[in-house]
């Protein structure tokens, strides 16, 4: 902390490292409701950075704690940006809050803190920098908001049908995440189940055998470790399905966050791959990022076209003996219904099931009539209607037996 | 403690340009002791930065490639079995704590990358490469071996680390890590190069490119980064096609539009990409370049 000039006493320097600390500790907090893992560790450690002379320039401080903080590339992002709101954005200079100037006892979000201990573990109310934490149910108060700021923005583009109402499509994204985590223990197990072998280990048989003298008694088999399953989701994301389009992205990013192995495409006139957008961890910034390509150019659904993309550029690098392809349509095709068959046909060889939910399977009095649904429909290996949670529930007997 | 202007040259040296905020990241690993991990496109260095640091260090690069199925005794330690057994037949009938003592000794112990980087005399580097690709339970247990830098071995005992090794980890994001290891290790998004930064890289790593032309190519690649492709080209690829272009002996890249075009099979890997860079989008790239 002999950054400055001149030589501070003793006392002074205490005063310092308080203040310091104090400030420290109030950036954790900021930090931590924006999403960030940080804990009384890096807490201690980036005090330790501050002792050793990074907080002499800015610049370097941001970078430090930057590597520090971050534990993602969302974080990593938006880093920069807390922390120029934080300590920059309050005429608050660094060299001044090392030298324990009145300046920076007199931050806003200081003087919150100032009866308060130091200690960075402090997770109790709120600094001014909080708009509010008492909405949060339970303990996972940051994801809630998170999820929150996205439901607010998604409702005012996408209108469900009879899904209105916040508090269920909050609802419907932890389903759809639960669904998935479900299914993902199912899977494991059954790996764990079925392993009993067919070829011989030879060196874990000696291994095990050392105490026979290595004769082989017992034997230890091997075999393959089994695929998880694959889940492959094809989304049409064109005016007809608008209703249960923000649904189902909600269903995509919970399956792509917690399957081991999943992959998402969009289509309405033409196919586009998702999942890299979809891998971000925020669900608001994951949903932002699509809502620009779910738009898309109106004018009807190709979903003949749209697989015969996917059929050619994407379907041997995602498809492999274990995957599953779900398609999420009500199958209008305003394209060519044959070639919709020809490209079903040549999926169908591909992967191992076809799941083809339709949403509007369950509207009373519906058939399938429309070309694509019957050139499609003899490649399907499941129909099932999608237009509730609980449909969506029910399938989960049916993919963990694949 | 090396100041980053410091570090940044002595990894200069070992032929890796870094930016300012790598330099940080390292000098912060060397004060907390903290694991780096980083993060970041195929192709963009992240094992480069490794390798170089090994040279800064003048120490030894121990790498661990994980892969699905890796598990402990391929990664940390495992018995010599063959000459246990082989042991155990030549002293037949002695007695058989002294078998068991012989044969779980060090001797008949083989060191596996981890292992090996804890009982080094001078700091190595350990480079654990594509983390994402080991199974969640390896990770598990890395975090363990990252945290107390000791291997409990049930027939030896516990072996504690000599030195601390610099730990660097690569994942390029095929699986979510847990957040325990995230937060274990400093983080360090590595981004493409700007077109400074690359240009220093190719001049650095090229013989016989000169300034202008490596400009010229860094600014050629990256007008390429921005287009609409399926696998956007490393910095490997990067470095690949400059040496193609000085191979083939052009000096700028504004009189050769034809090799331009035709050496691009360095940089665009798929088909896909292939088609869609036309020569008319190779043409309107090269003006921009100028």
């Amino acid at each position: 902390m002999s950054c400055c000039g001149t030589n501070p006493g003793y006392e002074e320097l205490d005063e310092v490292s308080r203040l310091v600390s104090t400030k420290l500790a109030a950036f954790l907090k900021t930090l931590r409701e924006a999403g960030f893992a940080v804990g009384p560790r890096e807490g201690q450690d980036a005090a330790a950075l501050m002792a050793a002379g990074f907080a002499e320039k800015p610049g370097l401080l941001r970078s430090a704690l930057k590597h520090l903080f971050s534990a993602r590339k969302s974080d990593w992002d938006k880093f920069d940006g807390l922390f120029d709101a934080f300590w920059l954005g309050k005429r608050v200079r660094s060299r001044s809050l090392t030298m324990g100037s009145a300046q920076g006892a007199n931050s806003p979000s200081l003087k919150s803190l100032q009866d308060r201990k130091s200690e960075p573990t402090a997770g109790d109310a709120a600094t001014d920098q909080v708009p509010s934490s008492d909405d949060a149910p339970d303990g996972r108060a940051g994801e809630g908001r998170m999820e929150g700021a996205s439901r607010a923005e998604n409702l005012s583009e996408i209108d469900f049908r009879n899904m209105a109402d916040p508090d269920q499509i909050e609802q419907a994204h932890d389903v759809a995440r639960q669904l998935a985590r479900s299914m993902r223990t199912r899977l494991t197990r059954r790996d764990l189940a079925r392993r009993r072998g067919y070829r011989l280990d030879l060196r874990r048989t000696i291994h095990g055998n050392i105490s026979h003298g290595g004769v082989p008694i017992s034997l230890v088999k091997r075999q393959h470790k089994a695929k998880p399953l694959r889940l492959v989701m094809l989304l049409d994301a064109s005016g007809s399905m608008s209703m249960y389009t923000g649904v189902f992205l909600r269903f995509i990013h919970g399956v792509l966050d917690e399957f081991r192995e999943a992959e998402a495409f969009l289509f309405h006139t033409r196919l586009a791959y998702v999942s890299d957008a979809m891998k971000e961890k925020d669900a608001a910034r994951a949903l932002d990022r699509l809502s620009i390509m779910a738009q898309g150019a109106g004018g009807g659904t190709k979903i003949g076209e749209s697989l015969q993309t996917f059929n050619r550029w994407h379907a041997a690098r995602v498809i492999h003996s274990r995957t599953c392809v779900m398609i999420v349509s009500d199958g209008y095709e305003t394209g060519d219904a044959a070639l919709l068959g020809r490209e079903m046909a040549a999926l169908a060889k591909r992967c191992r099931r076809i799941v083809w939910l339709n949403p509007m399977m369950a509207w009373q009095g519906y058939t399938p009539e429309a070309a694509g649904i019957k050139a499609a429909l003899p490649y399907v290996d499941l129909y099932a209607p999608a237009n509730t949670l609980k449909s969506l529930t029910e399938l989960e007997p049916y993919l963990a037996k694949l | 403690m090396k100041t980053r202007e410091e570090i940044a040259q002595v990894l200069a040296n070992s032929g890796y340009i870094a930016d300012g905020e790598l330099a940080t990241a390292i000098s912060l690993m060397q004060l907390l002791r903290r694991p780096l991990l980083l993060e970041g496109e195929a192709g963009v260095g992240k094992t480069e930065v490794a390798k170089a640091l090994a040279s800064a260090h003048a120490t030894e690069l121990i790498r661990l490639q994980c892969y699905e199925g890796l598990d402990q005794s391929a990664a940390l330690y495992e018995w010599n079995y063959q000459r246990q057994l082989l042991s155990i037949q030549a002293h037949h009938g002695a007695d058989a704590e002294t078998i068991e003592e012989r044969i779980f000794s060090e001797k008949y112990l083989l060191e596996r990358p981890l292992l090996a980087a804890i009982r080094r005399a001078k700091p190595p580097v350990l480079l654990i490469d594509e983390i994402d690709r080991a199974d969640d339970e390896f990770e598990a247990f890395l975090l363990e071996l990252l945290s107390d830098f000791q291997v409990s071995i049930p027939e030896l005992g516990t072996i504690s680390a000599i030195t601390i090794p610099h730990v660097v980890l690569t994942s390029n994001g095929t699986r979510e890590l847990s957040d325990a290891l995230r937060r274990r290790c400093l983080y360090h998004y590595v981004d493409y190069p700007d077109v400074d930064r690359e240009a220093r890289i190719i001049m650095a790593r090229i013989d016989g490119s000169t300034a202008s032309l490596s400009l010229q190519i860094a600014r050629m690649v990256e007008g390429i980064r921005k287009e609409e492709l399926r696998k956007v080209p490393g910095v490997a690829e990067t470095l690949d096609w400059a040496a193609a272009l000085v191979g083939i002996g052009v000096h700028d890249l504004l009189d050769a539009p034809e090799v331009v075009h035709e050496t691009l099979m360095c940089l665009l890997k798929t088909h896909e990409d292939k088609s869609r860079m036309t020569r008319e989008v190779t043409e309107r790239l090269l003006g921009k370049v100028a």
